[in-house]
Order: C-alpha cells, then structure tokens, then sequence
C-alpha cells in the first residue's frame, strides 16, 4: 500500500525563523563586560562606569544580533526585557546601597558590649576620647533612646488606633456619601501630605496652649506622631473595611441582627487581619520620625520611663545629635559608631515590624480548611 | 409555627424611581409559593419588601400594607430588626461567616445578639437546625471547623440552618439553587418539601420546572419594558398557573415564548 502522506520536508520550515543559541545572553555578557573594562581602562576605572558601559553595551549587542538572526519581533522583546530589567537593578541600586552601608558601619556599633543595655547617662567626652586613644570599647549605648522610641509609639498608636479605625468605620458604614463623609476623605487626604514637622509645631502649639509653656515630654511627641498615623490608619482601614463582601452584611441583617452588632462582630472580624497588618505598617513609618520629636521631646541622656514628664530620648534624635553634637568634639568617631549602630537598630526594628504585619494577616485571616 | 402574609395595594419605590407597581397578594401558611417571571420584573425586589430587606439600600421606601398575620410590618413604631427575626431569607449565593465554624454559623442568629444560651441548649439546637436543613450526617464531626471549607450545596444548607435556627414564622428564599449544581439543587428541593410542614415558603426562582415541582402556588410577574414598574399579573394554584393560565403573558411566558 502507497502511503498517502506528504513526506516532511527536509529543509527548515515555512513556519519557523531563526534562533539564537542559548549561550547567547551569556557570551554577549562576558564580551560587554571585557569591552566595557576595555574602554575605562582608557578613560579611568571606576566600578561604575564600568557597569554603566557594559550594561549598554550588553543591550545594544543582545538586541542587534538578535534583529540579525531571530527577526525584529524578538529583538523588540529582547529590548523590552533588556529595559525593564535594567529599571529594576538601578531601582535596586539604592535600597542595597543603604542597606550594605549601615551594614558595614552599624555592625561595630551594635557588637559593642552593654550598647543595647546601657544609656548615655554619664558618658563624658573624656570616656571617647579614652576610647579613641587606648583602643577599648566605646562606652554609652543606646537604651535609653530605645525604650523612648517604644514608649512613644506605643502611646501615638494607642491614640491613632481608635480615632482611626472609627473614623473608618463611619466612611464606610454610615458615611452614604453624604457631605459629611466627603468633608472627612478630603481632610483625611489632606493629612497625608502634612510634612511631618508641621505635625510636631501642632503638637507643640496644642500643649502650649492646653498644658503651658515649655512643655516637652515624650506625650507631645505621641501627639505629634497620632497626627501622622491617623490618616494612614484610616485609609488602610478604609480599603480593608470595602472588601468585606455586602452579603456578609445582608445575611446577618437578614438574622435580625442590628447594625453596630453586625459591624462589630461580623465586618470587623473579617477584616481584622488587613486592618491589623494596615496598623503595623503605619507604625513603621512613623517610627524613624525625627523632627517632630526633635520639637516636642527634646533629647536626653539618661533613661526617662515617664511619659508624660520630662525630655525623652528616641533613636532618630539620638542618631541626629550623636552625628551633630557628638559626645567629644576632638574625637568625632566613637559618636559616630554609635549613632550608626542606633540606625542599624532602627532599620532592623523596621524590618521586624514588616515580618510581624505579614505573621498577623495571615494568623487572623479567614481559614478555609476542610 | 407559622404565619400567614397578606400584601395590600403594595408599591416599591428605588427614591423617586416605582420598582414595582401595585402588588396585592394573600399567601397561605406553611405552604410553598412561587414567584416567576422573567430578569429585572422586580419579584427579588419585591421578596425583600417582605422582611424590610430592601431598607438597607439607601433610598428604598414603600407605600402599602405587609400584614403578618394581621400586624403591619410597615405600621408606624415596627422596628424593622424585629420584622427580620421573624421573617428569615437565604440569597442567592452562599454566604456564610468566614471567621466562623459551622456551629458558630448555625448559632449566629442567637450569638450576634447576645442571647445568652447554656452549652446544652446550644448543642439541641445547632443539631436540629443541622438536621432540618439535611446537613447533620455530612458535618456532624466537624463542627469545629470553617463555614467557608464545605462544598456550595452545602454552604446553602449551612444558610438555610442558620435562618431556622432563629425560629421564624416565614423563610424568603431568592433563587437559592441558581448557583448550585442539580445534584445539590435536588437536595434543597427535597429539603423545601420538608420545611412546608413547619414554615411558610416564598421562593423566587428562574426556573419554571423548579417552580412547578416545589410550589403549591405561583405568582407571575411581568415588567411591561425597561424603566416601567413590575407588576404581578397572574397568581394561583401552580398547577393552573402551568396548564392552564388565564391571561395570555402568563401563558406565554410559562410554554417558553418569552423570558
């Protein structure tokens, strides 16, 4: 029996182009590299110059030998790619810059002995310049600025917390779109953009004229910082609070069930853990805020666990008057350490705080398990 | 157990906007009945003027009687929670509490109010109202577990325990099988059959057969174009209403040559 299908045909076929092989990133790579060395060797090595040139030249090599064999389609992807992988890294670049900066002058700093444990209380210049010309560990730690950072943020989301989360549930619940609750957006929107010592001239301004003059305790700098957080509490609560589905609503309505009642126990419940993790991110934000607490709780040296008396030290100020008025003028550096130390605790207390947002979404949300 | 609802001279408005147009209809107690017709007729808007669902829309507003069994639900000083503890609905899609277990959903028309019941008392009824909505044997071991983790049937029978936990005089059901699967739709039917001896049953439904199976009487609806109010055409025995109808848009819509 003849077969009757047409035999394949030999040379390439009709439906398929050209492709570049696979070691062709690689080798385009490894060439742009030793060019681009080529070139800075001429004008003057410098790391990034370096990486500027061979990345250009990577692009250009890629994309046109690309057009040459695989057609223009790809190389147009291949460009695409190149750009948008080429954003990332530079959008990259500064985020590793400060994170491996801090790294390397923070991590002397912290290992110090007694830096997480001790205050300032007492450190002299003269213990510095000790330090400095025997070579022993720098005295003075941090501790102090460390339960001042705790304290107040404690008290400021305290404050933020309800104002924000009920303010939310207005929007949201009751609101109706009425003028009232576009008043409350637009204010609200408003908010956010308040530089953040404008906040703390408020907080200053408030207690001066409710307290008295001269008032600075850890609580103004709270104040201070509730002004800053209640927009950012409301906003994410906002958008946690309208996904709740309506039928939720309408099912325990449909139970007879009133409406604060069904709120508290059936809209909130379900939101809580967006709600929750929208509360721990604007805490972290608000955390290294340095001049509002600079104009409302001053700076100390010793440990101070009164909220509502006398200056408070917090890590941002502490950072911001070690690098300005350092604890002896002649030997700047062991200042230094410590207030890199205190920025490599701030970032890292940022850090954590971001990992206890993602822990409490997914502990609080909705379990679907069979 | 159960009541009986007389609707007078009943007009739904959406603020300015009349939905539905002049509905008087006398449903008997512990009996099913129907409501047909086609999309956008106004029959879901009106199931919800029965229990003052409508009300959560802002705007919403009626003019006429709902009787209960005699008490106007609209009379002046009725609080419409009170009107839903009697009258209990289950929607279209299922939807129970997701932060919930079964048993918590089950007992939430007691629990959200704060009626305060004895663990004892709490275990008779979750089992009962487990039971009168045929879901007892399938969960009966895992109580404890999420309302949202069981299959769409059964969360629409986790629904309907829920609403008779509560104990009401009549169950509102909107189309409560169109998002189910026939297998799970034929449990729900059965299960209708069973609650008609305890409860008066309104149902909505798009589909004719369902209509004709469960129902003792059917109420056709028909909207004369878009933008004009619904209205109720022709309401009788579902077996008339099938075979038999005496106005001409009832017949055809119910042999298929509109909807």
């Amino acid at each position: 029996m003849t077969s009757t299908l047409t035999p394949v045909r030999s040379k390439r076929s009709a439906l398929t182009k050209g492709q570049l092989p696979k070691y062709a990133p690689y080798a385009v790579l490894g060439g742009a590299l030793i060019v681009g060395a080529a070139i800075l060797a001429l004008i003057g090595f410098n790391p990034f110059g370096w990486g500027l040139v061979s990345a250009i030249l990577f692009a250009v090599g890629l994309v046109s030998w690309s057009a040459a064999v695989e057609g223009s389609r790809k190389a147009k992807d291949k460009l695409a790619t190149c750009l948008v992988v080429g954003s990332f890294l530079v959008a990259l670049l500064p985020l590793v810059s400060v994170i491996w900066t801090v790294l390397i002058n923070g991590i002397p700093g912290l290992i110090d002995p007694g830096f997480l444990t001790t205050s300032m209380n007492g450190v002299t210049g003269a213990f510095d310049n000790k330090a400095v010309e025997s070579g022993g560990p720098v005295m003075g730690g941090i501790y102090h600025a460390l339960l001042g950072t705790v304290q107040i943020t404690l008290l400021a989301t305290v404050i933020s917390v309800p104002v924000g989360l009920l303010t939310a549930i207005y929007l949201v619940e009751y609101g109706n779109d009425g003028r009232l609750a576009k008043a409350i957006t637009f204010f609200v929107d408003v908010m956010t953009g308040i530089p953040s010592i404008v906040a703390g001239l408020f907080a200053a301004a408030f207690f001066f004229v409710v307290v008295g003059p001269g008032t600075k305790t850890g609580a103004v700098a709270a104040v201070a910082l509730s002004v800053l957080m209640i927009p950012v509490v409301v906003r994410s609560s906002e958008e946690m609070l309208k996904i709740v589905p309506n039928e939720l609503r309408e099912a325990a309505y449909a139970l007879g069930v009133r409406k604060w009642r069904t709120i508290l126990k059936v809209v909130i419940p379900t939101a809580i853990s967006g709600i929750a993790s929208g509360v721990t991110l604007a805490i972290a934000r608000v955390i290294g805020e340095t001049a509002p607490i600079l104009v409302t709780a001053g700076f100390a040296t010793s440990i101070n666990s009164n909220v509502f008396g006398g200056w408070m030290a917090s890590l941002p100020t502490f950072i911001y008057t070690q690098i300005l008025n350092p604890t002896s003028p002649s030997n700047p550096d062991p200042s230094s350490q410590r207030a890199w130390g205190a920025a490599l605790v701030l970032i890292i207390l940022v850090m954590v705080l971001n990992l206890v947002a993602r822990l409490i979404a997914r502990i609080f949300a909705p379990k679907t398990g069979r | 157990m159960s009541k009986r609802i007389d609707v007078k001279d009943l007009n739904v408005y959406y603020g300015d906007f009349l939905a539905v147009e002049d509905v008087s209809i006398n449903i008997e107690a512990k009996s099913v009945t129907a409501f047909i017709g086609p999309s956008g007729c106004g029959k879901s808007t009106f199931l919800r003027t029965l229990n003052r669902m409508h009300e959560v829309i802002p705007g919403a507003r009626v003019e006429g009687e709902v009787l209960l069994d005699g008490d106007n639900l609209y009379g002046p000083g009725v609080d419409p929670v009170t009107v839903r503890s009697q009258i209990g609905m289950v929607f279209q899609r299922p939807n129970p509490f997701p932060t919930m277990s079964i048993r918590d959903n089950v007992l939430a028309g007691v629990k959200l109010n704060n009626k305060k019941i004895s663990k004892g008392e709490a275990d008779v009824l979750v089992e009962r109202s487990l039971k009168g909505a045929n879901l007892w044997n399938e969960v009966k071991d895992r109580l404890e577990k999420p309302g949202s983790g069981l299959s769409g049937g059964q969360q629409q029978r986790l629904c309907i325990a829920r609403a008779i936990a509560v104990e009401p005089q009549v169950i509102l059901m909107d189309e409560p099988c169109s998002a189910l699967d026939p297998i799970s739709t034929l449990a729900i039917e059965d299960l209708i059959n069973e609650l008609k001896d305890q409860y008066t049953v309104v149902i909505v439904t798009h589909n004719m057969q369902q209509a004709a199976r469960v129902s003792d009487k059917t109420a056709f609806f028909n909207i004369a174009g878009t933008g004009k109010p619904g209205k109720l055409i022709e309401y009788g025995d579902t077996h008339t209403i099938f075979s038999n109808p005496v106005q001409k848009a009832t017949e055809d819509y119910v042999s298929g040559r509109f909807g």
